[in-house]
Order: C-alpha cells, then structure tokens, then sequence
C-alpha cells in the first residue's frame, strides 16, 4: 500500500499501459479499480497532512475528556457495571469503532457526492477503459486504506494513553476496518444516487449521531430502556463496538466474534452488490 | 445654483476616473457622460477595465481616484441610496439557487424595501416579459444559461430601476439565447429605461447602443454612435482574403500595390480597407494573386477596435 | 437625513471628490433595519429544508438522554455550581444547551457564509440593492440567533419535561442561549471571511470540539488539576456553561453578570470584524 502511496503523481486513471485492457475490455476486476485507487491516493496528498494531526488529535481528545475527565467520575462511583475495568479501557474500544464509523461516514458521503455533482472526476473516469464498479471499488479501497489509518492511529493512541489491555486488540484493527466497510459500502451506493447535499446532515444527524450515542460506546446496553435495547443490538456500529472491546480486553469468544464479523461482513457485502447497481445506473446514463 | 454647471440630462458623469487594485490600473482616467433614456456601452476586449468600471457605477467599488457622480448623488457615500435606482445585471450569474424562480424575484425585491403586494405584481408582469411564467415555481440550478441570464435581467427590473447596467449580458449564451435577451433588452430601449452595457460582441454594440465607448487597457480610445465611429475610423466596405499558409506572406506585400486606405495583415487574414470592395478584389485578381476564399463585407465596430489598438476584440 | 438626499437627487448638484474614509469607519459597517430582508430571504430559503431546520433540533435531545440518563447511572451524583448535588442528567443538560447554542451559531456563520460568499454569490447579488455590507453581516448573525433561540426554546421544553430543571430561573436560559449564539456567530463570521477554501474549515473543529470536550461540560472543573481549571476558565464556552447551569439549577449571583459581559464584548468584536471584512472582500 505504501508503495502505491508513493506512485508517481499525475491523474492514476490515464488511459493505461500495456495490459491495461484498453479495446480488448477490462483487465480483471481489481486491477481497474487500482488506477482508481491511485487517483485517490494522488488527491490526498494535498491533505493528508491534516488528516493526520486530526487523527492524533480527536482520540487524544474524546480519550482524555471522557476517558479520563469523566472515567473519573465514573470510576469514582465504581465500576461494577463496566465489568470492573476502568472507565477508559471500557470506552477506548467502543470510540475505536465510533472512529471507524465517522471516518467511513466522512470519505462516504460528501467525495462521492462531489464527484459526481461538482468535479465531474467520475464522469471523467468512466469515459476511460474504467467501469462504474471499477470506480466504485477503487473508492472503496481508499476508504479501506483511510479506515486502516485512521484506526491504527486510534489504537496507537489509546494503547499510550492505557486504555489497551490485551494483545488480541491487534486484531480489533481489522474488525475496526470491517465496521467502516459496512458503513461505507451501503453509503456510497445511496450517495451516489443524490442529486442535493442537504441528504447528507439529515444522515448525519439523524443516523451517525444517535448510533454514536446509543450503540453501547458509553456504557453497556443494558443500560438503555429495554424497548431500545433490541435496536441497538440490530445496529452495525454495536457488533463492531462489542467485538472491538471483547478483543481488546482479551475475552472474545469464537462463537460470538463469528457472529458478530458475520453481521458485519453481510452489510458490507449487501452494500458492495448495491453499490455496483447504482454506480452503473448514474454512471451510465 | 452649482447645479447650473451640470447639463440636466446627466444621470451618471465621470471625470478622470480611476481604479487600481494594488500595483495595477485596472481603469485609467476614464471620462464620459450619459443622459436619461440613453442606451450606452462600453466595448473592449476582456480586461480592459469595463467590468471595473460597472462595478464603480454600481456602488460596489469605491473609486481609486477621480470624480463620480450617479444620479446626481457620491457612490460612496451615498452607495445604498442610489443602489435603490439602479438594476444589475452582473457578468456572472448571482442567482438564489436557494430558491425558486419566483422566489428570486420575491426575495429581491425585498431587498429593496418595497412592499410584497407591489412585489407580487411586478414578479408576475417580469416573469411574463421575459417568458418565464411557466417556470415560476421551478428551481432556478437546473435552468439553461439563457433562461438564468432572462431570470437576472427580470430580477434586476424589480425595484423599477432608472437605470439597468449589464455586465456582458450575452456572454457565453448559444446564439437563440442571445436574440431572446436581445429582443428584451432593445424592448426595455423603447420603454425609455437607460440603458448601460459592457460588451466584447460588435454586434451586441450595434444592436443595443446609441452610443459607446471603445475601451482599451483601462482607457477611452474612442466615442461616438456606432455609424459615426465606423464613418471616422474605418471605410464603407472590407476585403477579407485568405491565402494558403505557405502564400500569406508574400501576397500580403504584394497586396501594398492595390489602393487601399488601410491593409490589416492578421494570422490568417489579410484585410483591405476600401470604399469598393468588388473594384478592390478585382485589382487583386489583375496582380495575379489567388486567394482561397475572398469576402466583402461592410465594416464593422472590430475594424474601428483594430484600427484604434491594432488588436481584435474577441481574442 | 432622508429629505436632504431627496434634494440631492432632484437638484442634481455637482461631485465631491470621493470619501475613501468613508468605508472604513466601523460605524458605517454596523448594519441596521435593512438587515431584516436577507433574515427573511433565509426563512423563505428554508421553507424548501425545513427537514435540515428540524434535524438540528435532535441532536442535543440525543445526547441527553444518551448522556443523561444512560451514562447518569454509571455516575450517580454530580457536585453542581456552589457545592450542590445534583443528578448527571441536571449537571449535563444545561452545558448541552450551551454546546448545542455555540455549534448551531458556528455551523451557520462558518459553513452557511462560506457557501453564500464564495459560491452561491449570494452576497454580491444582495450588496446591488440598498443592503451595506454591515447589514449582511448582521443579518446573518440575526438568522443564526432566531435559530438558536427556536432550538433552545424546545430543548428547554424538554428539560422542563424530564423535571430536570430546579427553578424559574431556568427560563433565563433562553436569553443566555441567543447571548451564546450572538458571540459564536459573531466570531464565527469573522473568522469566515478570513478562509480560503473548505481545507481551513479543519480549524473550526480544531477550535470547537475541544471546547465542546472541555468546557466542563461532562464533568465539573474540580475534576482539572487547578493550572488547567484556570486556562479553562478563560475559554467562552467555559463562560455559558456556567450561565446556563446557574440559571437551569437557579444558583444565581451576581457573579453571572461577568460571564455574561464576556460573551457580550466578544460578539461585539466578531460583529464589527465581519462588517468590515465583508465589505473589503466584496466591495473591491
């Protein structure tokens, strides 16, 4: 991946080298995606350097407010409820998956809305050897390359600050990236479709921000209403949050983190056949 | 009593305007004058200084240096004042994209401070002049550039304005588009309504103003009716000739031995200034000389534009 | 004033040479009734988003009941202003007033003006008609503070509802949201007309969102070693928080006049930033 980060610049989707397809039709399927892949990459690099800082910076922030600020409150008035571990090994875990969600939601809605509504980078894209699914994927795997960044830098963080208490959260990293991709697939299949951004703070406010608040990052589910109780357990973000945090505590079971990367992998893929429906559908009008 | 000395036809008079943003002069001492019920236009190529210009008249710029005056009142001073009299139509497109076609008129005329029956009346009267009536309640983004550009001009007709000022009205419109906002604006003429244009298009000038302007890099070159510039500074007809490539020099200095007032030797043209173009072709023919393709035309305001700066306008 | 330039313009009298000062003395830059026009341009603007109008009305709701009442019972009671206890759901309702006043200001005087000054042009259609460059910045900041004003309305209905609030001081809420509002946009704005392009919007967040963390917001200063309490005491966010949840938990002093008087002057300041700026981006 870094090596492709580092790719000469230039717009990556060029109309393609030997074996790029060209009349002969496309190459197989991901090697198209990848020239797309590229071009997102190249398009980073005009920021990645405040990605960067603001991905150090909001776990720094919420883990030290909430973590620390109020975990001490919260610790203060025992922690039987967390399962007797301390306020910011509970929470780090859950605010992994939060950032996994955000930033799934963030590279999802607004780039793929504006490069079909305001750049045109897509209409340009297709008018190469590239197919709308190539399009797709190669978005996708920018996501996937964002998510694992953003994530890595999260555990970093929290791992220092000592909010990580077992090795097996490694591989919370992957089950972080795996909770984006089912946020992020279904999304830009739907954003892509939108002909006005004002959608967008409606899911947002209406659909990121009470998962962010009720899908158990903040304290267990049981302590919800018991009518809400079942929807947050129907909820992606809460099998991301509760796989993220059995791991990083180093109690996960085979059987439930099976069903949990199952629920997972499942909304991931209905997204990703949507998604190739309704790229081509806008793409190839 | 200091009003004596102001001819009482002025609505806007400048004397040794100025406008500079930094280092550059954008507007060069320009003076001009114009009265009520005029149609007058300021014609040059895109940077010349006309949009600075408009933009001084609007009361959106203070000048850098030099004497304004708008309806007898200080553009800066009195900027909101004379704004109420003025309708704009600016080079871009200020449309709400917000709102809805009516709901730009709606909403302008609010601006204004007029009441909304008065509003609603005129909305519908505007809308009907510049055959929007059936869009009224559409969106204004999806709108074609020549509907948005109708759309501005009603818009800026809301406050009844003494003056309409038009920044390049017909910029980047496909020809029907331009001949339906012409058709509004040469109607707007002959309501009475004063008339101040920008333009790079000769033929815009022609149809539109009684009058202009030819500006170039920030200063006036010449004024006059478009008849008398082109009388003053160019000849009845034009003689366009077109050589193969590998010709165009040498035929262009054998064309200094036909009688001409003036030759012009352009890229791809050599244009002959003469009182009778067919007389003039045919003098060509007698040196010998074959043109591909030859065309007599009668001149225009881009001869007067090139004889003055020895440039075309529409590069 | 009005019957002179009537005069004026009949008469026709002679230029003046140009008062370039003019434009640069703050007063002028002050907006005045005329402001009220592009006030009711956004009303009828959202008339067509009345659901985005609705939406940001959700947000502080959710997190109170998230907060308050999911989290309240891993806290218990919470040591509230001079040494009361109250329950987690009172100590965080009003500072979510307060969080939910600053971001609903800043959106619209950051997002919104950079949209309408850079792209939708909406402000250079307005400066063609009698409207100065001081009226689009307050009319702005009035759009922002009728917004707030109908949202804190509503969540403090809700906080009424839950029993949450503890005396008829809470209905002074009201006018500390539209104070809170007021300085945001105010600032807001200001710092609006100094960006660039969508990249310097990461500042906003960068300014915001530790405020929003650690304006003792969840959990009261004495949690703050005291070198920290007092660098938060300084914050403006910091300054509503403590108004809302006097006048929500009705321990009210004099004391409170300061806080006030602080997001008071800073307003002030922000107004008169983006009058002037606006009218030397747009009046070129």
């Amino acid at each position: 991946m870094s090596a492709d980060a580092a790719a000469p610049g230039g717009n990556g989707r060029g109309a393609g080298g030997p074996g790029a397809g060209g009349l002969a039709g496309p190459g197989p399927g991901w090697s198209m995606a990848l020239r797309e892949f590229r071009f997102w990459l190249t398009d980073y690099r005009r920021t990645w350097r405040g990605s960067i800082y603001s991905g150090v910076l909001n776990p720094v922030l919420f883990l030290g407010a909430l973590g620390l600020g109020l975990g001490s409150l919260v610790n203060h008035h025992g922690s039987a409820r967390l399962g007797g571990v301390s306020y910011l090994v509970f929470l780090a875990p859950g605010l992994l998956a939060a950032t996994a969600m955000q930033t799934a939601m963030g590279e999802s809605t607004f780039p793929v809305f504006g490069s079909v509504k305001w750049n045109k980078t897509y209409q340009a894209a297709v008018a190469s050897p590239l197919r709308p699914r190539d399009v797709f994927h190669g978005h996708l795997l920018f996501v996937t390359f964002r998510l694992t960044m953003n994530c890595t830098l999260f555990l970093a963080v929290a791992a220092i600050l000592g909010g990580i208490r077992s090795g097996w959260a490694l591989l919370a990293l992957p089950v972080a990236v795996l909770t984006g991709l089912a946020f992020a697939t279904p999304l830009e299949a739907w954003a892509v479709t939108r002909s006005r951004e004002t959608s967008f703070s409606l899911i947002f406010r209406f659909g990121m921000i009470p998962l962010f608040l009720f899908s158990g990052i903040f304290y267990p589910v049981g302590q919800l209403p018991a009518w809400l109780q079942p929807v947050a357990y129907a909820t992606p973000l809460w099998h991301g949050v509760a796989l993220c945090r059995d791991l990083t505590l180093g109690s996960a079971q085979p059987g439930s983190a099976l069903l949990h990367v199952a629920y997972l992998a499942a909304v991931a893929v209905a997204g990703l056949a949507a998604g190739q429906r309704s790229y081509r559908r806008r793409l190839y009008v | 009593m200091l009003g004596s000395s102001v001819p009482d036809h002025a609505l806007i008079r400048a004397r040794g305007l100025v406008k500079r943003f930094g280092e550059f002069t954008a507007v060069d001492g320009i003076d001009f004058e114009l009265g009520r019920g005029e149609a007058f236009g300021f014609l040059g190529p895109n940077g010349a200084g006309k949009s600075s210009t408009m933009r001084m008249i609007g009361c959106v710029s203070p000048p850098t240096a030099g004497e304004l005056t708008i309806l007898g009142m200080d553009p800066v001073a009195d900027g909101s004042a004379i704004r109420a009299r003025l309708g704009v139509v600016p080079q871009e497109d200020t449309l709400d994209v917000e709102l809805t076609v009516r709901e730009n008129l709606l909403v302008y005329g609010r601006y204004f401070g007029l009441a909304r029956s008065v509003i609603a009346e005129r909305a519908a009267r505007l809308l009907e002049f510049v055959q929007l009536s059936e869009r009224a309640t559409d969106q204004v983004e999806p709108l074609s550039g020549g509907l948005k550009r109708r759309l501005t001009i009603a818009r800026s007709l809301i406050n009844d304005p003494e003056i309409l000022l038009l920044d390049e009205p017909t910029t980047g419109l496909d020809p029907q588009a331009r001949h339906a906002v012409w058709d509004r604006l040469f109607r707007l003429k002959q309501q009475g309504v004063t008339l101040v244009l920008t333009t790079h298009y000769m033929d815009e000038a022609e149809q539109l103003c009684d009058r202009l302007v030819v500006m170039d890099a920030g200063k006036i070159a010449a004024e006059g009716s478009p008849r008398t510039l082109i009388e003053r500074y160019s000849t009845p007809e034009v003689l366009e000739l077109r050589f193969d490539p590998d010709e165009h020099e040498q035929a262009a200095e054998k064309l200094a031995d036909v009688p001409a007032q003036r030759q012009e030797v352009l890229a791809d043209r050599v244009l002959l200034y003469v009182t009778d173009g067919d007389a003039a072709l045919a003098t060509v023919r007698g040196l010998g000389l074959q043109p591909r393709t030859s065309l007599v035309r009668r001149s225009t305001l881009e001869d007067v534009f090139l004889r003055l700066t020895g440039r075309r306008l529409e590069d | 004033m009005s019957s002179t330039r009537e005069a004026v313009s009949v008469r026709e009298l002679p230029l003046r040479v140009v008062p370039v000062a003019a434009l640069t003395r703050p007063w002028r830059n002050l907006g005045g009734r005329n402001s009220l026009y592009l006030v009711q341009r956004h009303a009828r603007a959202y008339r067509h988003m009345w659901l985005v109008l609705l939406s940001g009305l959700g947000e502080p709701v959710f997190y109170l009941f998230s907060l308050g009442v999911g989290l309240g019972q891993l806290v218990g009671t919470v040591t509230g202003p001079a040494g009361t206890q109250v329950s987690y759901a009172q100590f965080v309702a009003p500072a979510l007033l307060a969080t939910s006043s600053m971001t609903g200001a800043m959106y619209d005087s950051t997002f919104n003006v950079f949209f309408r000054l850079k792209y939708a042009k909406l402000y250079d259609a307005v400066l063609s008609t009698p409207l100065r460059s001081g009226d689009v910045a307050l009319g702005e900041i009035t759009w922002a503070l009728i917004r707030g004003a109908l949202y804190a309305v509503a969540f403090l209905a809700v906080v009424v509802a839950m029993e949450l609030a503890r005396s008829p001081w809470a209905a002074l809420a009201l006018p500390a949201a539209v104070l809170t509002g007021f300085a945001f946009a105010a600032v807001g704005m200001a710092a609006t007309t100094y960006m660039r392009s969508w990249q310097d919007f990461e500042f906003v967040t960068l300014v915001s969102m530790p405020l929003f963390l650690f304006s003792t917001t969840f959990y009261p200063l004495t949690v703050y070693p005291r070198a920290l309490q007092v660098v938060v005491e300084c914050t403006p966010l910091y300054q509503s928080v403590v108004l809302m949840r006097g006048f929500v938990l009705g321990v009210v002093g004099p004391g409170l006049l300061w806080h006030a008087a602080y997001l008071a002057v800073m307003g002030a300041a922000g107004l008169l930033v983006a009058g002037r700026r606006v009218s030397r981006l747009l009046l070129k």
